[in-house]
């Protein structure tokens, strides 16, 4: 194996013990320790959170470099940053604050509307988002080591998050149910590389670990996503936008490894105070899924 | 033989693949219900040990895995294992189940840009592909504790009476040896 491909390989291990998982959003050193406290298995810091950058518009980057390194000061788990589609400057930056997985995030402004950044040429891994299989497989093939949904971010409304995962889902298994030999029709239909269809036919899933993300915020949708074959939740304003930010991050943390089980999820819903308020979709103006493909 | 795998969180996926290969039976322990009689054994999986630590808590699956494992249960863990199942964390007030005598050094080896592989000499096993994703390794193991395998003079696997466990990940290559090692031990002690 060349030092490329074995950091490759390095770096969807991590997404792999991430697995069964939440992953929060969190804004300062304090939110990060409620996060880690609650079980977080990793934080996402940023400036705002995707319901306050909705809310603010304008255009939205990269977070403080020393904003970030105080959330690493203050945790032990993986700490994750988002840096904008294509923003291959903001991604150096953050490979040299040593962040342990970049997003390259259609939540914040995207800096190329053509290109993504060449994941291949980074040290540090990358989770990107992804609405269905072409998709999340062109984002492999750039060098992506974990995809996620794309949802809506900062909505609260999990409408989007359950159709690209179910688009997704029965896309892979369409792709199983394939003749080998029309395996080549379906990657020039899906304008990705050959051999990650091949994969996908014959492993029945992604290359890589695949989470939902965008509008989970409450234990129940966190269960949803995982009954729908997600392998973990990211969960960005739905815990610190809440009543109880403590008391709900723990509630989703339990309900994601026990999704399965309905008279658990009954108990861990119930009393969590106020949810976040929440957009619908149709409500908003801007689609930040739309953005990157 | 049947193994419990705690699926609490992480990479127990990975290890029942292991497992069924060498024809174990595997049972997805996730709260208390699932963890029955008539187990042989126990893997810790690889994950965050601080999330699989606290859903120990919460499931109530605590005290009844750490007094299986006292009681003489087999026990392979990995990474976030080795952590749970360590007396003494250099770097961390917590302690969890607390029963190997070894002091553990978390997140050793730094951020994610500081995991590596390494091929290693693991007891009897030659040339052993061994993963470390932002790894612990072991300060300093016990007299009771016997050592199975080092990384640059770092101690990363250990065996305890029916304790074993690694600083790396054996579950995520195709190299089933230490699995199959882990399996031999408890087909002996039978």
């Amino acid at each position: 194996m060349n030092e490329k491909n074995k950091r490759f390989e390095l770096n969807k291990n991590l997404a792999q013990m991430l697995k069964g998982g939440v992953i929060m959003d969190v804004t300062t050193p304090e939110q990060a320790k409620i996060a880690e406290e609650a079980g977080a298995c990793a934080v996402m810091a940023l400036e705002r959170i995707p319901a306050d950058i909705r809310a603010a518009g304008g255009v939205s980057r990269m977070s403080d470099p020393k904003m970030i390194k105080g959330i690493q000061q203050a945790v032990s788990i993986p700490v994750m940053a988002k840096c904008r589609i294509g923003h291959i400057a903001e991604a150096q930056i953050l490979q040299a604050i040593e962040i342990d997985y970049i997003d390259e995030s259609e939540v914040l402004s995207p800096a190329d509307d053509k290109y993504h950044i060449d994941k291949t040429a980074f040290d540090v891994p990358f989770v990107c988002g992804a609405r269905d299989l072409g998709e999340a497989l062109r984002r492999i093939a750039e060098g992506a080591s974990m995809i996620r949904t794309k949802g809506e971010p900062g909505t609260g409304d999990v409408v989007q998050a359950v159709r690209h995962m179910r688009l997704m889902m029965s896309e892979i298994r369409k792709v199983v149910s394939m003749r080998e030999d029309e395996l080549y029709e379906e990657a020039k239909l899906l304008q990705v590389p050959y051999d990650l269809v091949v994969y996908v036919h014959e492993n029945g899933r992604l290359p890589v670990v695949n989470f939902a993300a965008g509008g989970v915020a409450t234990p129940a949708d966190a269960a949803l996503m995982m009954q729908l074959g997600a392998e973990g939740v990211f969960v960005g304003s739905g815990i610190f936008k809440s009543g109880n930010p403590a008391k709900r991050a723990r509630a989703i943390v339990q309900a994601v490894t026990n999704y399965d089980n309905p008279k658990i999820l009954a108990e861990l819903s119930e009393d969590l105070g106020e949810a976040m308020v929440g957009i619908n979709e149709q409500e908003i103006a801007l689609l930040m899924a739309e953005r990157g493909k | 033989m049947k193994i419990g795998v705690l699926a609490l969180q992480g990479a127990f996926v990975e290890h029942e693949a292991a497992l069924a290969a060498l024809g174990a039976e595997t049972v997805e322990i996730r709260r208390l219900s699932h963890f029955t009689d008539g187990l042989d054994g126990l893997v810790l999986p690889g994950g965050e040990s601080t999330v699989q630590g606290k859903l120990l808590r919460e499931s109530g699956l605590f005290q009844p895995v750490k007094e299986a494992i006292s009681g003489g249960m087999p026990v392979f863990a990995t990474c976030a294992g080795l952590i749970l199942l360590a007396e003494r964390l250099s770097n961390d007030d917590a302690v969890w189940l607390g029963l190997l005598d070894v002091t553990v050094r978390r997140n050793a080896y730094g951020r994610q840009l500081g995991s590596f592989r390494a091929e290693l000499k693991v007891g009897g096993i030659e040339k052993f592909p061994a993963v470390f994703i932002r790894a612990p390794y072991v300060e300093q193991a016990g007299r009771e504790t016997e050592i199975l395998a080092r990384a640059e003079e770092k101690i990363v696997a250990v065996r305890q009476k029916n304790m074993l466990a690694t600083a790396f990940h054996p579950e995520l290559t195709d190299d089933l040896r230490l699995h199959r090692f882990f399996l031999e031990q408890i087909g002996g002690a039978k």
